[in-house]
């Protein structure tokens, strides 16, 4: 079997307070986690358990405590180059338009067929026609669509999605998921999905994993979803297969989401 | 249509009172329309204020008969341009490179600071030895007043870029050079932008003040010589058209401002979709 996609190996994170180097805070620790290739993995997990610090690691962006990361079986220094980040918050350069953000990548990369390329992906996404907007001009789920064009547009081999939808209302959440998942199944990219909606995750994913509760979170419970594809979001919902896995995850997540929960109600006081 | 002020004749009203102050001037300052109650004799009104019909016609003499202001207006607008110009630039870069080496903005930053709260008019004299008594000296003393304002923009600028903003242009491969060219610069430029009108006004107080404390030329070099002379009504004339002259440039400048700030949503804007 060839190496994984991506290999989180026994991953720890440790935070120091700069103006209080007494303070410390471990967001995760000791978590180990597989992404083979051409696999959709979610991790869901109560708010605030370290779920956007591990994306970071594999992103390269963020070095960890201690603990490595592989890519395709190669120790990972730096940014990792194979891999696509979709932000949770907004990510669209303002002073571009929705063209010039998708374009953004590929110029990056000295791409000599950029434009046509961008063109094309806004076409996907359902944007050719808004290519030359401002993102202040687009509605929330456009710039979404914008943003997942310019992560997709470059290619990637992995795909790391910090909560892309958790700002979006119900309807056009379930329409940007369908067409993630169209165009995943199309592409087949290892996904790192990261989300605190359960129903988000089984009906997205091959795998999910639950994190605890933080400080120092660390997978719980790994679920398989052998529900069979394409799904659609929507529909897949009201399978007996997924109502099944769903009370099976949430009997483990359930506790770790009282277990936060009650932990932010003591910091608040 | 109703007399009381309301948005359709906003513009009346303004043009109005535009014109009762006017009237208010003549009818306080013509010698012999009114017995003095506040000088001894009926000339001192006019002396001390000027007339504004005796300014209406110098006016009208610099535009139109004699037609010899636009030489001077040209060497301030020159003057006004070239200092926003060298100290846009100038801020832009000290701006960027500070914001982006915190250890040699911690070094600087006292003397800054220093700079900053000295009142730089008092370097006209200086610069009038440096740079003597041409163009050069008042450029000098604009790029003084406008470095500051576009240097503490564009530090302000770059130490506000989005996180995620830069993270996600990272993550697409972007290059230090990159990440300068494409993120930090729009993003520094757009305070700069938001700073024209106070950066170009700059400019002009730096243009007319070295004018007026040493020149042969430019629109503040008028008023000194009239003020030499005691000539009220030019100095007036004077004061007149640096106002609507600065008036004209930050309407141009709005302009500019509209095209180029395309990007930046405005308030009220709804054209969401």
């Amino acid at each position: 079997m060839s190496a994984p996609a991506l290999a989180l190996e026994g991953i720890s994170c440790t935070f120091v307070d700069k103006a209080n180097p007494g303070q410390r805070y471990t967001a995760v620790n000791e978590v180990s986690l597989v992404v083979a290739e051409g696999e959709f993995v979610s991790v869901v997990g109560p708010t605030g358990c370290g779920k956007s610090t591990l994306l970071n690691v594999a992103a390269g962006l963020l070095e960890p405590s201690s603990g490595q990361v592989r890519v395709f079986g190669a120790p990972l220094e730096g940014l990792n180059r194979r891999a696509g980040y979709m932000f949770q918050a907004e990510s669209l350069m303002p002073w571009r338009t929705a063209l010039g953000n998708v374009m953004a990548g590929l110029e990056f990369r000295g791409s000599a067929d950029a434009r046509a390329v961008a063109e094309d992906w806004l076409r996907r996404v359902g944007l050719g026609a808004f290519g030359d907007r401002y993102p202040h001009q687009l509605s929330g789920g456009m710039r979404k669509r914008t943003a997942l064009a310019q992560t997709l547009a470059l290619d990637p081999d992995i795909i790391l999605m910090d909560e892309p939808f958790s700002a979006l209302d119900v309807q056009t959440r379930q329409l940007m998921e369908n067409e993630v998942l169209a165009l995943w199944q199309n592409k087949r990219k290892a996904v790192l999905f990261i989300t605190h909606d359960l129903d988000e995750a089984i009906a997205m994913s091959d795998r999910v994993i639950v994190l605890s509760a933080g400080p120092a979170s660390h997978p719980i419970g790994e679920f398989t979803v052998d529900l069979a594809r394409p799904r659609d979001v929507a529909e897949v919902k009201t399978s007996p297969r997924f109502v099944e896995l769903h009370a099976a995850i949430w009997a483990v997540l359930r506790d770790e989401v009282l277990k936060g929960y009650a932990q932010q109600l003591e910091k608040a006081l | 249509m109703s007399w009381r002020p309301n948005p359709k004749n906003l513009r009346v009203w303004q043009v109005g009172l535009l014109a009762a102050l006017f009237v208010f001037w003549h009818v306080m300052t013509k010698p012999g329309l009114l017995p003095p109650f506040m000088f001894d004799n009926d000339r001192q009104a006019a002396f001390f204020f000027g007339e504004p019909l005796k300014v209406a016609s110098r006016i009208w003499n610099w535009f139109v008969v004699e037609a010899d202001i636009y030489r001077h207006l040209a060497v301030t607008l020159i003057e006004t341009l070239l200092a926003f110009g060298v100290g846009s630039v100038l801020g832009l870069g000290a701006g960027l490179w500070l914001a982006l080496s915190p250890m040699a903005s911690a070094i600087l930053e006292p003397y800054i600071k220093a700079l900053n709260s000295m009142p730089r008019i008092i370097l006209a004299p200086i610069f009038a030895v440096w740079f003597g008594l041409g163009i050069a000296s008042k450029v000098a003393l604009g790029v003084t007043l406008v470095f500051f304002i576009v240097f503490f923009n564009v530090y302000q600028g770059v130490k506000e870029v989005s996180p995620v903003v830069l993270a996600n242009a990272r993550m697409l491969g972007a290059s230090p050079r990159q990440l300068l060219r494409h993120v930090y610069l729009p993003s520094a430029t757009s305070w700069v932008f938001s700073s024209l009108h106070t950066s170009v006004g700059l400019a002009f107080v730096g243009a007319v003040v070295g004018e007026y404390l040493g020149s042969s030329q430019g629109v503040g070099y008028l008023i000194l010589q009239a003020e030499g002379t005691f000539d009220i009504n030019t100095v007036m004339a004077g004061i007149l058209v640096l106002t609507a002259f600065a008036l004209v440039l930050d309407a141009a400048v709005g302009r500019i401002e509209r095209r180029l700030m395309k990007w930046q949503p405005r308030a009220g804007e709804t054209e969401k979709l």
